[in-house]
């Protein structure tokens, strides 16, 4: 009907006044006025920008980052030294950014998880007591906590030497020593060594390598053991035993590692005025990742309790109901739900901890903003280039987390018919 | 049941015992402790593992809290004090620093008598969001009104106000009050105005001038008025143009003739005197004012169907969201004077605001996409199917329904943005935590005094965000149409 009465209608000639009337043509008229405008204040910005620096005789080069940088950096994943170049020394910065941010996401997600669950516990006073810690956390703006737990370490730990002697303190559960310059913990050392993997200057140790390696294989050995215990039920109806291979794949391999290799925990020992053996970690460290760690842990806390409370209980009532043990009911029926909640605003904390590391200049932890944002324009006096570069650094490691969150959305999506 | 009665079975009994009372292990206090504290070992686990970190915190902290000392003139005056009161190696607390530097934690370097600039621009604050905030309940808008009316001018009074502006406060109140009750919309005028008065309160200066700014928007609406076809684009053209033209050429002007004719006139104050919780609030709420709309609009252009508008909108939320707060702050303090024309030096708290705002719109923005998208369909179509255009059916049906669905959300991103009004210390403004705490420690008499300011400027922050969170569960419950 409507085809018909259309297609006999002449449409009426373009006019020009139809760019602003007519609703077809609108949009258009429009998108062709936003595009302008922002094209001109991006043309505005880079005009600004080009007159600025010639006024001032600059240029807009990277080649300083192939220069000498001259500074050190107290912590280092892969070797530096103030020879290098600022490159590697932004590299560095990066390095360590990532290192903070993967243990702080693992920690918080552990101290989040567990809070979040106890906050529902029928214990009340336990339940009391993580609510409090929830509002308190999240009620208190990080740089707080980052300069109070910082203060802890450098105020109240005592200095290395007042681990000495027979008045001495002893090491906290007898393997680590915080102190007020650095916390030392112990080390895991290999009696025989199979060496390290040698990369140009950097080194990695093999026993990392096979430890990593076989973590990866039992984790597919396990997915494949699952899978075909899945396929054994459907055909039998029978489920075979599944849960003492699973924990043998993750149990035996680091124990054999343990007795082949001949490893033991290097315990650090007072040297005169300093530890020596073990691994001296930072403050500056110890102080943002433990920040972090609380702070992000309170939001994940509240994630995790209403990611629980959206499952509703007929949802475990009807599991019962079916025959399914606790355990298979948590697998199968609630965490597939509740997981769908929990997981896109907790990928969003994890990138909120990520980029909160960059707090790390109020205690001096030398991350990508400490070297490249920091030293590095300071000393070139590049701090275009230099800010520019960062925050494209930033921005990149923002989106392939987002981009990995997008991915495990779709596959956990509610499968709609 | 019926047909087994006495008369049919042996034995049936036909009248009741007395009711027993219930064991007492299942009533009152005991029960209570059963259920809850010991129900389970795993649950008497937990209880006696809660019951050592409230003893351990308790054992920690009560010493220190209850040998603190408010007044001293340094660290070490208040050393020998709680040494010569409780002991040697006795330790305390020192909060005669928070007695002598409050004023510095609360105001950073303004000008002493000027303080009660701000205090009134806080009070004239509660009046400007009552119409916005506590639009639903009369009674809590009189006791808000009133509340606030009656500290602030308590505090004024304290603060050796001039008495002008204590008459004035007065007078403002009571007319919100009066307006309050009988033309509750009419009191958007206050919101309206609001941000002129506090620039000018705050910054000092002439009140013409900000006067005129705002002056232009009635030129704007004038000529809207005027020309005939109204709401037609050459009108809104128009309007623009004579708006623009007047910020441009004839405001400043008639704002100096209108000054040598009536001086209103206050001591202007640089805004490097801007510190302590002032500047957090400052920086919090016109960043929390003005990231709201642009959120909106940024969420709206992001679910356009023009494709231009979205991408462009999608390119600066996610380039945003990307990125630390603390880079876009060194951005604004570094890296501005080279995108702006040469010679442009404009105020850093300005410059800060900005970036804060663009930084919150966009997570804003992601709030309010999530509450579109959360919409039913249906609500779509039926503002289509009632022939509503686009803004009109965003307006009356789309966005209510939407921003109720993201209070949580909104709330949120605003406490942390005025959480995150910290990081201006590290670009060296004086926010209450590092600048303002740094500037008092670099005073030999405080030296190393660390727990005192970060407990007294952590407890007003915390006072702060969890009324914010609470107003926001408040909000939510009354707006709530569902299951009434």
């Amino acid at each position: 009907m409507i085809d018909r009465a259309s297609a006999g209608r002449q449409d009426p000639p373009f006019r020009l006044s139809m760019l602003i009337y007519d609703k077809r043509y609108r949009s258009l008229t429009f998108q062709v006025i936003v595009f302008i405008l922002v094209m001109s204040l991006v043309w505005w910005l880079i005009n600004n920008t080009i007159t600025n620096l010639a006024n001032l005789g600059k240029d807009i080069d990277f080649g300083f980052l192939f220069s000498r940088a001259g500074y050190d950096i107290p912590q280092q994943v892969i070797p530096y030294n103030s020879d290098d170049t600022h490159f590697r020394a932004a590299l560095i910065g990066l390095l360590n950014t990532l290192l903070v941010s993967f243990l702080g996401c693992i920690a918080a997600t552990i101290v989040g998880v567990t809070v979040g669950v106890l906050r529902l516990s029928n214990n009340w006073l336990f339940a009391r007591l993580m609510t409090i810690y929830v509002e308190i956390f999240r009620n208190i703006p990080l740089l707080l906590w980052i300069l109070i737990i910082f203060a802890v370490f450098t105020e109240i730990t005592p200095a290395p030497r007042a681990y000495r002697g027979e008045e001495g303190i002893d090491l906290f559960l007898g393997m680590v020593a915080p102190t007020n310059r650095y916390t030392a913990i112990p080390a895991i050392i290999a009696a025989r060594s199979p060496g390290a993997l040698e990369l140009g200057r950097i080194a990695i140790p093999w026993l990392a390598i096979i430890f990593i390696g076989l973590l990866v294989a039992a984790v597919m050995l396990r997915r494949a053991i699952n899978a075909r215990a899945s396929r054994i039920q459907e055909r039998t109806g029978q489920r075979p035993v599944t849960w003492p291979v699973n924990l043998a794949l993750f149990v035996v391999p680091p124990i054999a590692l343990w007795i082949i290799f001949g490893l033991y925990l290097e315990i650090p020992q007072l040297a005169g005025f300093n530890f020596s053996g073990g691994i001296s970690v930072d403050n500056s460290f110890v102080a943002l990742w433990l920040a972090l760690t609380l702070y992000t842990g309170a939001f994940i806390a509240e994630i995790v309790r209403a990611g629980i409370l959206s499952v509703s209980k007929g949802q475990s009532e009807a599991a019962f109901a079916l025959g399914l043990r606790p355990n298979r009911t948590m697998n199968l029926v609630i965490l597939p739900q509740a997981l769908r909640v929990i997981v896109p605003p907790l990928i969003s904390q994890y990138l909120n901890l990520t980029k909160n590391s960059s707090l790390a200049i109020a205690v001096g932890y030398m991350d990508l903003r400490g070297t490249l944002g920091g030293t590095t324009a300071n000393q070139t006096g590049r701090e275009l280039e230099s800010i520019l570069l960062m925050m494209l650094v930033y921005l990149a490691i923002s989106l392939l987390i987002s981009g990995a969150m997008n991915i495990y959305n779709s596959r956990v999506r509610l499968k709609e018919r | 049941m019926s047909e087994i009665h006495a008369q049919s079975v042996p034995y049936v009994r036909d009248t009741m015992l007395p009711p027993a009372a219930p064991p007492s292990r299942q009533t009152g206090v005991v029960r209570w402790l059963r259920m809850n504290l010991f129900s389970g070992w795993f649950n008497t686990v937990l209880t006696i593992l809660g019951i050592g970190i409230i003893w351990f915190l308790f054992h920690h902290f009560w010493p220190w809290l209850s040998h603190s000392v408010w007044k001293a003139d340094s660290v070490q005056q208040c050393r020998e004090i709680i040494a010569a009161r409780w002991g040697e190696g006795a330790t305390g607390g020192c909060f005669a620093v928070i007695r002598e530097r409050w004023h510095q934690y609360l105001f950073g370097f303004y000008p002493r008598a000027g303080y009660w600039r701000p205090i009134m621009t806080m009070g004239l604050l509660f009046i400007a969001i009552t119409p916005v905030l506590f639009s639903v309940s009369p009674a809590i808008r009189r006791w808000v009104l009133a509340a606030t009316g009656l500290i602030t001018i308590l505090l004024m009074g304290v603060a050796e106000t001039p008495d002008w502006s204590v008459i004035l406060m007065w007078a403002l109140f009571g007319i919100a009050l009066l307006m309050a009750e009988y033309a509750p919309r009419r009191l958007f005028i206050f919101t309206v105005l609001y941000p002129v008065v506090a620039i000018w309160l705050l910054w000092g200066g002439s009140l013409w001038y900000p006067l005129m700014l705002l002056a232009g928007f009635a030129v704007g609406y004038g000529v809207i008025r005027a020309v005939p076809p109204r709401r037609s684009g050459l009108a809104t053209f128009l309007a623009i143009a004579a708006a623009v033209i007047w910020w441009l050429f004839l405001a400043e002007p008639v704002s100096g003739l209108l000054q040598d004719m009536a001086a209103m006139r206050l001591m202007p104050v640089d805004s490097n005197d801007f510190g302590g919780f002032l500047l957090a609030v400052v920086i919090g709420v016109s960043g929390i004012a003005m990231s709201l709309p642009l959120g909106i609009v940024l969420a709206l252009a992001r679910r356009s169907d023009m494709f231009l508008v979205h991408i462009f909108s999608v390119i600066f939320i996610e380039f945003i969201r990307g990125v630390p707060l603390i880079t876009l702050l060194f951005v604004a303090s570094l890296l501005l004077n080279y995108f702006l024309p040469p010679g442009t030096n404009f105020d850093i708290i300005l410059r800060v605001i900005i970036m804060v705002t663009i930084f919150a719109a966009a997570y804003m923005a992601e709030v309010i996409r999530g509450g579109l998208a959360a919409l039913p369909r249906g609500q779509y179509e039926a503002a289509d199917s009632l022939g509503l255009n686009y803004w009109q059916a965003q307006r009356l049906i789309i966005l209510p329904q939407a921003l109720k669905i993201s209070i949580p959300g909104i709330v949120g991103t605003f406490i942390g943005m005025f959480k995150d009004t910290t990081l201006v210390g590290l670009i060296g403004l004086f926010d209450p935590l590092k600048g303002i705490s740094d500037f008092v420690r670099s005073n030999f008499a405080w030296k190393g005094i660390y727990w005192e300011p970060f407990i007294f400027v952590g407890l007003i922050f915390f006072v702060i965000c969890f009324s914010m969170s609470r107003y926001s569960m408040y909000l939510e419950r009354r707006l709530s149409r569902e299951n009434r």
